[in-house]
């Protein structure tokens, strides 16, 4: 009954350092043939369920990965379709670039419970499983609408809502001068048209490629190192990014006062958030340092919170203590290469805290680094953030389509052809821009063709 | 109160407009007895607003209704006294044809048509009721004297409890003096809630009071073909319009009488269209504007009364004399008829379903202005299909509805039926997200076989039409076929068309795809056949626009795919999953399938997901029970 294929990650982001890309429709075959290079043979001619190593590649035959890639035939498939998963070395990068891969050539992104409903659909499923389906559906949605909120008060949508203004700016005018062509409506001149359009393009491109520099720092887990003065949190920072990769620094778009830098911690990205205040005046007072630090304790997903045992538990100590309880956190104790002046028993934290004593002069990180992944792999936060990857994966894809519709309209323009087939394209493309908003741009076409113009007879 | 034991007739049509005859005509034609029932016999398809027909995407209605057996297009053919064709540089897609009719002839042939089609009958008779039986109407009352029927059409246009504006006087009437029905508004409330839509019209004038030398003639083009595929030529000799302009004196009197103007004194409670608005409304909103467009159109051969196309008004009678007089033009105008300004009761078209039934009453039908469009296409496209279904319900037979893919009075029936409107609708092109395989030269090609499978079309008519698109399909496929070398002939020849030259052969399909070189131009490569006009044309638009129209098709096929799903009539509030929000919505306008479920604001993605669980579970245990 579907007759597109439909692709999205099918596992969480940092689970077991494997990652899977999970295709599933009539096109699911040919599409992992073009971005699959096996080692030996042909994905044509594995049986089900069997595992076909081999390379994926890029458009320019560049390897991305190495990986397993298993072809499970429709009827007998989860979905009751042809379904193929790529299994990769894992790294939200990889897969998620794996997932980019896919979708260039003719997938679609799976909605949230997608697979799970063609596989009702397909009669794979019963019943009760499929009431099931509806919460996923419902849970799912919810999540990421959530998201789609916070993402719509961000920067990458006031950029969106400015490319849009300039193309319904075009597409009124167009739109108007055909539906009301008696009316004292300008035509548009069509090297006006070009450049704006011209111009267009270069604004979704810059777009599209900051939503490339920003998809993995915007994925990470929000952490902020908490302390008072003179604990290590300096040395944790340094050494956290010195001893891992750090995949973006000074990235733009961030607050002056905020110093975002992001490290890809075994596949799981981290974005450690810092105040630059609190770093420039450790010596100083700290009242206004720790009020900006409180502020972002309420956005951490993480919390690392250094002591130094060495010192006694000061009363800024507990109040800082009392505010990250409320949150995910690690107590980080440090120092143990001086004596100890308090243990861990005498912190007021519930015994699941996890608690890692070290330090950060002369101890390896180790201990540290697998208390926070252990932590990611017990499943906080997963959701979200997995959600959060399809939500910026679908706006990037939708971009990308505007981009061609554009594209589309210009060559139109520029082989002289007429105005409605320009208009197909436009309209193609505020559709796109219409789906990351989700507003329903027909009735907005209309509305603005009488807000703008004086028209009637 | 009434007992109706039989059915005096099958269908009665309430209201002899533009929807009224298209709903009577074709409910009789299909083979019902009709009863038409006109409120004054002189003034049957009456124009009381501009007398024409047509323009963008209203003149694509035009050829869908002929195209469906309809009778607009043969009478504005008939009766026309100007042709334009509007948009010539702006595509194919969105060409339109635009008639100025003779107000009196279009009537009168419109009239005759209807009193020699068998099985309709044209009566004059206020309607004050419908009767009804437990939910189904069975009749309706014309002065206290009750008519049975199987199926009854409200076609009332701007009658139902009329009141017209002219400055500070209101008073109750129909359009040109006419009846309001008030008693059936006041007893449809009864049945169900009614809101006040408000229209404009403006000053008609002596034609014989103009200086022409002031203004811009605006005379008719020449034209291949009128609206009928079954009018074979139009001789006639066409008459001119002619523009003139408002200037800032024009503007200082609106402005200094803006409070005597119905509209702005608070008088008029309906709500106005923003595409038709009055004077007063274009001056005060869009001030920075030095004059706007008044075109001046003949109502008729035979009479010297003219109409100004942009000049509606509810200001008082001597007011619009005053502002006529300073336009270029008109400095010695003798005003015949003031402008005025109407409310009337529509309903709510999300009561309706896409067959156009009131979804609460079994065999009542509405169409028109009372459904809250504008227009006189508008109102006889749903008049159309009103009459048809209403014959269809006659012989227990499946009604039928277009879908957005298939014309634009699917369009327009989806757009009101899932929407609503809170404005008279009026059909735009921009509407239409199919609008290059919505095309005026292929409205017979979407609608002629539904139409001839109905019976609305005539054998020779339908054979007529086949051969139109057989020969279009041949001289396609001949033209794929025949190469054109690339020689110095050639070459030359396609410079002098402006043309690139061949860096080798091409077949003339290749040729006609370059957007400077037209159908006819091939015949100065290789003879061409001798092909009728529409014929031509039709193959220099599928050549020539192949590639768009493919993609638009592959868009429909995904369209039609969720567009055909059926949903049963059920409480969404007891479908578990579905946010409260799509409950009520769906619950509100009742869709029939899951694509027009789509399309309702506040039904999510995840929302349809959920609807085709639901459906599949119920498919499930249907087939388990």
């Amino acid at each position: 009954m579907f007759d597109d294929t439909i692709a999205a990650i099918a596992t969480a982001i940092g689970e077991a350092g494997i990652g899977i890309v999970r295709l599933s429709g009539q096109e699911a075959i040919p599409i992992a043939r073009l971005v699959f290079r096996p080692v030996r043979g042909s994905i044509d001619n594995t049986l089900n369920f069997q595992g076909k190593y081999g390379h994926i590649i890029d458009d320019r035959q560049q390897i991305v990965d190495e990986a397993i890639v298993m072809v499970m035939r429709g009827p007998r498939s989860y979905t009751g379709e042809n379904v193929v998963e790529i299994q990769c070395h894992g790294g939200v990068v990889v897969v998620q670039r794996i997932l980019q891969l896919v979708l260039e050539k003719g997938a679609r992104l799976a909605e949230p419970g997608e697979f799970t409903k063609r596989a009702f659909l397909s009669g794979r499923l019963d019943l009760t499983q499929a009431e099931a389906v509806i919460d996923v559906i419902r849970a799912k949605t919810d999540v990421s609408l959530g998201l789609a909120m916070q993402q719509l008060e961000g920067s990458l949508s006031q950029r969106i809502q400015g490319l849009k203004e300039k193309l319904y700016d075009i597409i009124v005018r167009v739109e108007a001068s055909i539906d009301f062509p008696e009316d004292d409506v300008p035509e548009v001149e069509s090297q006006e048209m070009i450049n704006i359009l011209n111009n267009i393009i270069l604004d979704i491109e810059k777009l599209i490629s900051t939503a490339d520099d920003g998809m993995v720092f915007r994925e990470g887990l929000k952490t902020v190192i908490v302390g008072k003065p003179n604990v290590g949190k300096s040395s944790l920072l340094n050494r956290l990014l010195n001893e891992n990769r750090a995949l973006v620094t000074d990235i733009p778009g961030t607050t002056r006062d905020v110093i975002e830098e992001v490290l890809n911690l075994q596949g799981i990205p981290l974005r450690l958030l810092d105040t630059a205040g609190i770093r420039e005046s450790e010596d100083l007072v700290e009242q206004l340092g720790v009020q900006r630090a409180m502020e972002l304790v309420d956005q951490a997903d993480l919390i690392l919170h250094v002591l130094d045992r060495s010192a006694h538990l000061s009363e800024e100590d507990q109040v800082l203590l009392t505010k990250t309880a409320k949150k995910k956190r690690i107590i980080i104790i440090n120092k143990t290469d001086l004596p100890a002046v308090w243990g861990p028993e005498a912190l007021p934290i519930t015994k699941s805290t996890p608690i890692v004593e070290i330090s950060l002069i002369t101890n390896d990180l180790d201990p540290l680094i697998r208390t926070i992944i252990s932590l990611v792999q017990n499943g906080f936060l997963q959701r979200t953030d997995q959600s959060a990857i399809i939500t910026r994966t679908r706006h990037k894809n939708s971009l990308l389509h505007a981009k061609e519709d554009i594209e589309q309209a210009l060559d139109t323009l520029q082989a002289g052809l007429p105005i409605d087939l320009i208009a197909v394209g436009l309209q193609g493309a505020i559709e796109h821009f219409g789906e990351i908003t989700g507003e329903t741009v027909r009735e907005n076409i209309v509305d603005r063709i009488f807000a703008q113009f004086c028209i009637g007879k | 109160m009434f007992q109706c034991s039989q059915s005096d007739y099958d269908v009665i049509v309430i209201g002899a407009g533009h929807a009224g005859c298209e709903a009577a005509l074709a409910a009789a034609r299909m083979g019902q007895q009709v009863l038409l029932l006109t409120l004054n016999m002189d003034n049957v398809a009456l124009m009381p607003c501009n007398p024409s027909i047509g323009g963008p995407a209203k003149a694509n209605l035009v050829r869908e209704i002929d195209a469906l057996g309809g009778e607009m297009g043969k009478n504005i053919d008939a009766t026309l006294m100007q042709m334009r064709m509007l948009n010539t540089r702006k595509g194919p897609a969105v060409q339109a044809l635009r008639a100025q009719a003779d107000r009196k002839l279009y009537q009168r042939r419109m009239k005759e048509v209807l009193e020699t089609t068998p099985r309709l009958y044209l009566k004059e008779g206020l309607v004050e009721d419908l009767v009804t039986d437990n939910q189904q109407v069975i009749g309706v009352v014309v002065r206290n004297q009750s008519i049975a029927a199987k199926t009854v059409i409200l076609a009332t246009g701007t009658y139902l409890r009329a009141k017209i504006f002219l400055g500070d006087t209101v008073y109750t009437s129909g359009p040109q003096g006419q009846h309001s029905a008030e008693a059936l508004g006041h007893n449809l409330e009864k049945l169900f809630p009614l809101a006040r839509f408000k229209t404009g019209t403006p000053p008609r004038v002596n034609l014989r009071s103009l200086d022409y030398d002031q203004m811009t003639i605006q005379p008719g083009n020449e034209f291949f073909r009128g609206f009928s595929f079954e009018t074979k030529g139009i001789e006639v000799e066409q008459t001119p319009c002619w523009l003139t302009y408002t200037n800032r004196e024009t503007h200082q009197i609106i402005i200094d009488n803006l409070d005597k103007s119905a509209m702005y004194s608070g008088a008029i409670v309906g709500v106005g269209p923003r595409y038709c608005p009055s004077i007063e409304s274009k001056v005060v909103q869009f001030p920075k504007r030095e004059g706007h467009q008044v075109f001046v159109e003949p109502e008729g051969w035979n009479t010297s009364e003219g109409y100004l196309s942009g000049l509606s008004t509810s200001l008082p009678a001597d007011v619009q004399q005053k502002l006529l007089q300073t336009i270029p033009g008109l400095a010695q105008v003798e005003m015949m008829r003031p402008g005025y300004a109407i409310e009337y009761d529509c309903l709510d078209p999300l009561m309706l379903n896409s067959f156009l039934e009131i979804k609460e009453y079994d065999g009542l039908f509405a169409a028109g202005q009372i459904n809250g469009t504008s227009g006189y296409e508008e109102a006889a496209a749903q008049g159309l299909l009103a009459g048809i279904n209403a014959a269809l319900y006659c012989r227990e037979e499946p009604l039928i509805s277009l879908d957005r893919s298939q014309a634009y009075l699917g369009v327009l029936v989806d757009d009101l039926v899932l929407k609503g409107t809170n404005e008279p609708y009026r059909m735009m092109t921009s509407r239409a997200e199919y609008r290059l395989l919505l095309r005026l030269d292929n409205a017979d090609m979407r609608l002629t076989p539904i139409a001839h499978e109905l019976g609305l079309i005539s054998d020779q008519r339908f054979l007529e039409f086949k051969t139109k698109w057989n020969s279009i399909e041949a001289e396609v496929a001949r033209l794929e076929t025949v190469q054109i070398p690339s020689t110095s002939d050639t070459n030359d020849l396609l410079a002098d068309l402006g043309s690139s030259p061949l860096r080798h052969g091409v077949s003339l399909s290749e040729l006609l795809k370059r957007p400077e070189i037209m159908y006819t131009d091939l015949a100065k490569f290789q003879s061409l056949p001798k092909l009728p006009r529409d014929v031509a044309e039709g193959v220099e638009i599928t050549v020539k626009y192949q590639g768009y129209l493919k993609k638009q098709e592959r868009a429909i096929e995904r369209f039609r795919r969720i567009e055909g799903k059926r949903l049963p009539k059920l409480d969404f509030l007891h479908v578990r999953g579905l946010s409260r929000e799509a409950a009520e919505k769906l619950n509100t306008s009742q869709p029939l399938t899951l694509g027009q479920a789509s399309r309702i604001s506040g039904v999510s993605p995840a929302d349809i997901s959920v609807l085709m669980i639901y459906l599949q579970q119920m498919s499930g245990n249907d087939l388990n029970g």
